[in-house]
């Protein structure tokens, strides 16, 4: 029997906000254990939550941005359950009137659009870290908390099992990062957990409309281990399934060294959350006008910049997918095209020697040596003939290490293209007569053989000669 | 109204609370007759009542994004039962 | 002359007018305390030392010819479950015997920028579930009318430390009856707030829908000035109320011509302790004969009040007592693992009342029954509230008892959960509505206890419940009225 897998991912993505959610302690990453810790993120008796109006504003963006719709009467609900990072043994969630519901991204796979429902869009309180002695939470006898991270405000989006593969599970998280990044309501930092999945893995007969049972991987923190995670379960209980067994539902660790999931044995019950409205916080009343005024100040979202880089600029779709995937490098390369360089170069620049270099330093494209405006006057130098693409790229390098201007770097390294057809002339008459070979050849109807001419030429000018011009004067001497 | 000994399991599990044998019975009887009690709000209409979670209306309570200074350390930490280097220390935690 | 007998009011003009000091009068508070507090057990903590600090503080202000607020340099009380920074905070509980707040609840903030002389931390049924006071983890605590019954609860220390002279007032905390009903039980006045009139941040949560904290007092004068202090907006409580405080004291006009009182039918129903049914027709007779204009009205889901709040009450408590786990506060006993531990700590530190609200709130909230219970409750809530929003549309305010019957023996009711719970029939629904709502004597049963009579308002109707229980207070002495304690003052 043929299978098809059912995927849905819950992402959780931690808000840039200067404070807590409910609290006045601020959310930086990387603090001493427990030193960003008040009375009411530790939950102590007594202490009661107030909302960050940022988190609300940031989950009514994000939720526009992913065409939900807005509820305008939503409302915080505690989530109980016993856990020692979790101070207050209930978590500030939202249950049935989260602030957005019933939206959708597109996504794009090897050409192929797709659209992926989303659920809901839920405002919440991160928990804290537990640290532990041993190598694993449960060889550990004792383990530290810190609560540095508790109240950090999360939003979680949930989609609809509309993914079928690895890949599209992935092109659906790159397109929630890059919409979140858009919007500027999260750093999206995988590495520091700022943006973390949980994916639902179910499997069934291709053409049967019910879903089969569902395993669950939480707290996934890489696109890589994403696919990984996803490809080994659907592979895992193929197996099962066509072995005649049953999938069982549970929850799963993935072992990212060993790209495998993992059951985690414990006695799979129903948790009962016993949701209930929270009653120490008012409920949040938005407005039509609001909400207008939300949607008018949302930025330019990956979709429409892609779609304006493609039809105004002419770029590949291929390429405007690529640029336009994290706003970092959308911007970047607007602000090179807005020096007046030409759009396509400005793309090929970026997706060759711009990420070859950032990657190889393991470098952001916000941290990189050549800014946009740098980048975008030495495309300036070819687009005007005043270096070649290939000289150009001894200009790149250059750059990369200094701080100098290209024209400067082109200046004092004499790296201008010989445009002067006087001084190419001798050079051309030189290298004619020291190689009667491939003059010959041409002559008597090989074309192809003034390459190695051209070549001849511009290893004595040191690529300087621009090459355009060398093969017209060729052409017109050797005709003579 | 009868409360059953799972009844009595399941509340207790989702208290976080032991009930040992010998008290079991007088729970269940005592949870029995006031669910008996509360019996009497099934005679109220409510089918086009909605439900009040506050004691009055209210809406839109917000606090601005500005950070406000935290407990140092040691005050945190000052009813800690165990803390070690800073954190709070608990036993063995065996599932995640 | 002993001045632990008389209210705060007459108190601040005596220091004010530097005719006593407030260290004399703090130790006359504290003499007072010594003598009575092994027959009472009002307090779980005495701040003795820091009181006589505060004390001389505010004499060395007198004497350099400053002016004092009105708390100024007067020993008060404070229930137990009302963080203090550095000052232990136990709730009445085991599981919090040893917690230290490192913060103070905003209402102690208030007051104390107002330099109070805080006595001491008042008993309480533990987590302010009961209503007697037995149910504290430490002691009882003893009716000073007759020491053999209960001072009633929650707020039983506060309201047996306000009229047995070891306190001339005392903050309580009010989710059901918790004010009102010991005050009545102790014959002294207690007022339960409008819902999020007075900060609840610090106030260690019960309920967190219903629970508001109040003062307990000798006299309508010193609640009506308290209340002026303690009321307001809290930037730390989302549900405390923006509106703007009036001055209360300005309700204190003994008039109540054209006031339009309602006598709930509800409340006066068989059943009632037969005493107080005359004394609290007696006391509305009082007010009519001062001109207020009486009828009967009907609040007809008032037979469903108990129902709905002991599902809603527990269901709330369930989950904000969750926190109690020996993680990172509190007392912890140890166990093979987490789970052990937490459960082993809830089980050894709750007392019976405590665990058996949370078994039932959970019970109400858990998958199969929430609708069923907690649900419904919250609908049924909203009916109660109808019920009020109606008959104050002809009623200025409401007037009925405050307790079904007088103070009762200690222990008479311990072994009866339901019994106790029927108690709570006038107060709690004022707290589901959100109303405010005060106790002020009015007479004394047969065996010689008091009863209190309760006037109820409309939402932030502070104002005109403090105008008819002054004018009612005035036209009787019952809040001169001092409790003689059996084998103390003999």
């Amino acid at each position: 029997m043929k299978y098809e897998a059912v995927i849905g991912l819950e992402i959780h993505s931690e808000l840039k906000t200067n404070t807590k959610i409910f609290c006045g302690c601020a959310t930086g990453f990387g603090a001493e254990q427990n030193t960003h810790v008040c009375p009411v993120c530790l939950g102590l008796p007594g202490v009661l939550p107030v909302v960050n109006r940022r988190v609300v504003e940031f989950a009514i963006k994000a939720g526009l941005a992913t065409n939900c719709t807005i509820n305008k009467y939503s409302k915080f609900d505690r989530k109980n359950y016993y856990y020692p990072d979790l101070p207050k043994n209930f978590q500030t969630s939202q249950y049935d009137l989260p602030i957005a519901e019933h939206g959708y991204v597109d996504i794009d796979v090897d050409g192929e659009k797709k659209r992926i429902r989303l659920t809901r869009i839920h405002m919440e309180e991160d928990a804290g870290k537990l640290v532990h002695s041993g190598t694993t939470i449960k060889d550990s006898a004792t383990s530290n908390v810190d609560y540095n991270r508790t109240g950090v405000p999360l939003l979680e989006i949930v989609s609809e099992p509309d993914m079928r593969s690895a890949a599209e599970a992935r092109a659906y998280m790159e397109k929630i990062k890059s919409i979140l990044e858009y919007i500027d309501v999260s750093n999206c930092r995988m590495e520091q957990g700022n943006l973390r999945a949980d994916i639902n893995v179910s499997l069934r007969p291709v053409g049967q409309k019910d879903l089969g049972t569902r395993t669950e991987m939480k707290n996934i923190n890489s696109f890589k281990s994403l696919e990984e995670a996803i490809e080994y379960e659907i592979e895992r209980q193929t197996e099962v399934l066509e072995d005649g067994g049953h999938v069982i539902q549970e929850t799963r660790t993935f072992d990212a060294a060993k790209g495998i999931t993992l059951s985690m044995r414990s006695k799979e019950e129903a948790q009962d959350y016993r949701y209930m409205p929270e009653p120490d916080l008012p409920p949040i009343i938005t407005t039509d006008e609001e909400i207008e005024a939300y949607r008018k100040g949302l930025p330019e979202l990956p979709d429409a910049r892609c779609e304006r880089m493609e039809h105004e600029l002419g770029l590949s779709s291929y390429d405007a997918g690529i640029i336009t995937s994290s706003r970092a490098m959308a911007d970047y390369f607007d602000e090179v095209i807005a020096e007046g360089a030409d759009a396509k170069l400005a793309a090929n620049w970026m997706m060759g020697e711009l990420s070859k270099n950032l990657n190889a330093e393991s470098k952001t494209i916000e941290e990189s040596p050549i800014d946009a405006k740098r980048l975008g006057d030495m495309i300036k130098l070819i687009t005007n003939g005043t270096i070649s693409s290939k000289i150009a790229k001894d200009v790149f390098s250059a750059m990369w290490t200094s701080k100098d201007a290209p024209e400067k770097i082109v200046k004092e390294k004499g790296l201008v293209q010989i445009t002067d057809t006087g001084e190419l002339d001798s050079i051309l008459d030189e290298v004619i007569a020291a190689n009667p070979k491939p003059v010959e050849d041409y002559k008597s109807g090989n074309k192809k053989a003034i390459g190695a001419l051209v070549g001849q030429i511009m290893k004595k000018t040191k690529g300087k000669a621009n090459p355009k011009l060398v093969n017209e004067m060729l052409a017109k001497k050797l005709s003579n | 109204m009868n409360v059953t000994k799972d009844d009595m399991k399941n509340v207790a599990m989702l208290s976080r609370l032991s009930v040992p044998d010998n008290e079991a019975a007088k729970y269940m009887e005592q949870l029995g007759n006031f669910l008996e009690y509360v019996e009497n709000l099934k005679g109220v209409d409510t089918d086009d009542v909605e439900p009040t979670t506050y004691a009055l209306p209210m809406e839109n309570v917000f606090r601005d994004d500005v950070v406000r200074p935290s407990l140092p350390r040691d005050a945190a930490l000052s009813n800690a039962p165990l803390k070690e280097d800073g954190y709070f220390k608990v036993p063995r935690v065996l599932e995640e | 002359m002993a001045l632990y007998d008389k209210p705060a009011h007459v108190l601040h003009e005596m220091l004010a007018k530097k005719e006593i000091s407030s260290v004399e009068l703090t130790e006359d508070v504290l003499a007072r305390m010594d003598k009575v507090e092994k027959s009472i057990g009002a307090y779980i903590t005495v701040t003795r030392d820091d009181a006589l600090r505060t004390a001389e503080e505010t004499d060395k202000k007198i004497s350099s010819g400053e002016e004092i607020s009105f708390l100024e340099g007067i020993p008060c009380g404070i229930k137990d479950n009302i963080c203090t920074n550095g000052i232990k905070t136990t709730c009445a509980s085991k599981i919090l015997e040893n917690f230290v707040p490192p913060y103070d609840a905003t209402v102690i903030t208030k007051l104390k920028q107002e330099k109070p002389v805080i006595i001491g931390k008042t008993n309480l049924d533990e987590f302010a579930m009961g209503g007697s006071t037995e149910n504290s983890a430490f002691h009882a605590t003893h009716n000073p009318w007759n020491i053999d019954c209960v001072p009633g609860g929650s707020s039983g220390g506060s309201a047996a430390a306000v009229a047995s002279g070891s306190a001339i007032w005392a903050l309580g905390s009010d989710t059901g009856g918790s004010i009102r009903q010991p005050a009545s039980f102790c014959g002294v006045v207690g007022m339960k707030p409008t819902y999020g009139r007075v900060s609840r941040y610090g106030l260690v949560a019960y309920a967190s829908s219903l629970d508001q904290i109040g003062p307990i007092t000798r006299d309508v004068t010193d609640c009506a000035n308290i209340l002026n202090i303690i009321s307001g907006h809290d930037d730390m409580d989302s549900t405390s109320s923006a509106a703007d405080v009036p001055d209360y004291t300005k309700s204190l006009v003994a008039d109540v011509k054209g006031l339009k009182i309602g006598m709930p039918k509800e409340y006066f129903i068989d059943g009632i302790d037969e005493d107080i049914n005359n004394a609290v027709r007696k006391a509305i007779d009082e007010l009519k004969a001062m001109g207020a204009d009486v009828k009967e009205i009907s609040l007809p889901h008032t037979a469903y009040a108990i129902a709905t709040y002991y599902l809603i009450a527990p269901a709330e408590a369930a989950t904000n007592l969750e926190r109690y786990d020996g993680v990172s506060y509190g007392e912890r006993v140890d166990g093979a693992d987490v789970v052990d531990m937490m459960k082993n700590t809830r089980t050894q530190k709750f007392g019976d009342e405590v665990k058996r609200r949370i078994m039932i709130g959970n019970y109400a909230l858990s998958a199969g029954y929430y609708d069923a219970y907690y649900l419904k409750a919250l609908k049924v809530r909203t009916l109660i509230q109808r019920d009020y929003t109606e008959a104050f549309k002809d009623v200025d305010v409401i007037a009925c008892p405050t307790a079904p019957t007088p103070a009762y023996k200690i222990g008479e009711m311990i072994d009866d959960p339901l019994k106790m719970y029927l108690q709570d029939v006038c107060t709690v629904p004022l707290n589901l509505a959100g109303l405010p709502g005060i106790s002020v004597p009015c007479g004394y049963s047969s065996n010689g206890m008091p009863i209190g009579l309760q006037i109820i308002g409309r939402p932030l109707g502070e104002e005109t419940v403090i105008r008819a229980a002054y004018a009612y207070e005035q036209s009787q002495n019952f809040h001169n009225d001092m409790a003689k304690i059996g084998g103390v003052d003999a």
